[in-house]
């Protein structure tokens, strides 16, 4: 069976750790950083790999820093 | 199973999502959590879809989104404080080929400019408005707005908005959409993924009215103020469906066609 796996890129530099796309995300993908960025923010990070590349964590980022890729896996 | 590496997902082919190029590489002014940064994307994404960047002047108003032309990857102009319908009327009137938007907060356009919003809308002016609603004055300290409701909490009304003292909270969408100049009247909302395809989709369909010269369409979008409202993000979003929507109830208000 095809099996979807996706993953995301975070713009670090950019986020600002509001972790809006933590409650968006229905896989639980993203966490914040313990460490923080040039900014001071804990960024959002990626803690598993169980992503699906559904974007909802990107449209909703305010900040626009989250890349979606996904690829179909035979 | 055969493992996939991240190396193998993160190809070009493999693109789902990517900030639009009509958003410019510098970081968004506002506070961690903002609608505005998801309400700008929205917009340029719409008009980065319909291929209209050349065409497009937006005019921005005075608020926390006085920058958005440091944001905004097209033509912009700046109004004086709540006359930015009046400037794009203007605008509009003088290069009716222009796509010409306004993106006001609730300050500029309910408060300051409740007289050139409710002129600009019953003239029936063909431009869009995205009027951002967040209930408080949020650049200068979170200060009572007229969009502040009933017993909420800011800066100028500590003990929580008293109605009899302070008047009533504004409903400026309701009133806009009794006019006969507006064609399509809207609230959205920009706190979840399902609510930000929603509010594009409105987006969209208000700038394709523009497109057929049909009329003034006016998108309010339902925001969150982090800092004003002193919660966390997650918090105000939380608060904003407990409060702010069945006072603001989102949907479809006017649709004319």
């Amino acid at each position: 069976m095809a099996k979807i796996k996706g993953d995301i890129v975070i713009d670090i530099e950019k986020c600002k750790g509001c972790s809006v796309c933590i409650p968006a995300c229905p896989q639980d993908v993203i966490a914040l950083s313990a460490n923080v960025n040039s900014k001071g923010y804990h960024f959002a990070e990626t803690v598993n790999d169980a992503c699906t590349g559904c974007a909802n964590c990107a449209i909703v980022c305010p900040d626009a820093v989250i890349t979606v890729y996904r690829k179909k896996v035979e | 199973m055969s493992q996939i590496t991240k190396e193998e997902i993160r190809q070009p082919e493999n693109l789902v999502y990517k900030k639009t190029e009509l958003l410019t590489d510098n970081p968004l002014s506002y506070c961690p959590g903002c609608g505005h940064g998801t309400a700008h994307r929205v917009v340029m994404e719409v008009i980065d879809e319909m291929g209209i960047q050349e065409q497009t002047i937006g005019i921005a108003p005075v608020g926390c989104s006085v920058l958005a032309y440091e944001f905004m990857n097209v033509d912009m102009q700046q109004a004086a404080h709540g006359r930015a319908p009046a400037l794009a009327t203007a605008v509009k009137r003088l290069m009716p080929e222009k796509f010409v938007f306004t993106y006001q907060g609730d300050g500029d356009l309910a408060a300051i400019g409740t007289a050139e919003t409710i002129h600009a809308c019953n003239r029936g002016e063909n431009i869009v408005i995205i009027f951002i609603n967040n209930g408080i004055y949020g650049m200068t300290g979170g200060q009572m707005a007229p969009t502040t409701l009933p017993g909420m909490k800011s800066s100028t009304s500590p003990y929580g908005r008293d109605v009899a003292l302070m008047g009533n909270p504004l409903k400026i969408t309701e009133l806009i959409a009794q006019l006969p100049g507006t064609l399509y009247v809207t609230r959205q909302a920009v706190h979840t993924p399902a609510a930000v395809r929603r509010a594009k989709r409105a987006v969209r369909k208000a700038f394709e009215n523009q497109k057929l010269n049909k009329g003034l369409s006016f998108v309010e979008i339902v925001s969150n103020c982090n800092s004003g409202w002193k919660m966390t993000p997650n918090q105000s979003n939380e608060w904003m469906v407990e409060n702010m929507f069945p006072f603001y109830p989102l949907g479809d208000i006017k649709v004319n066609d």
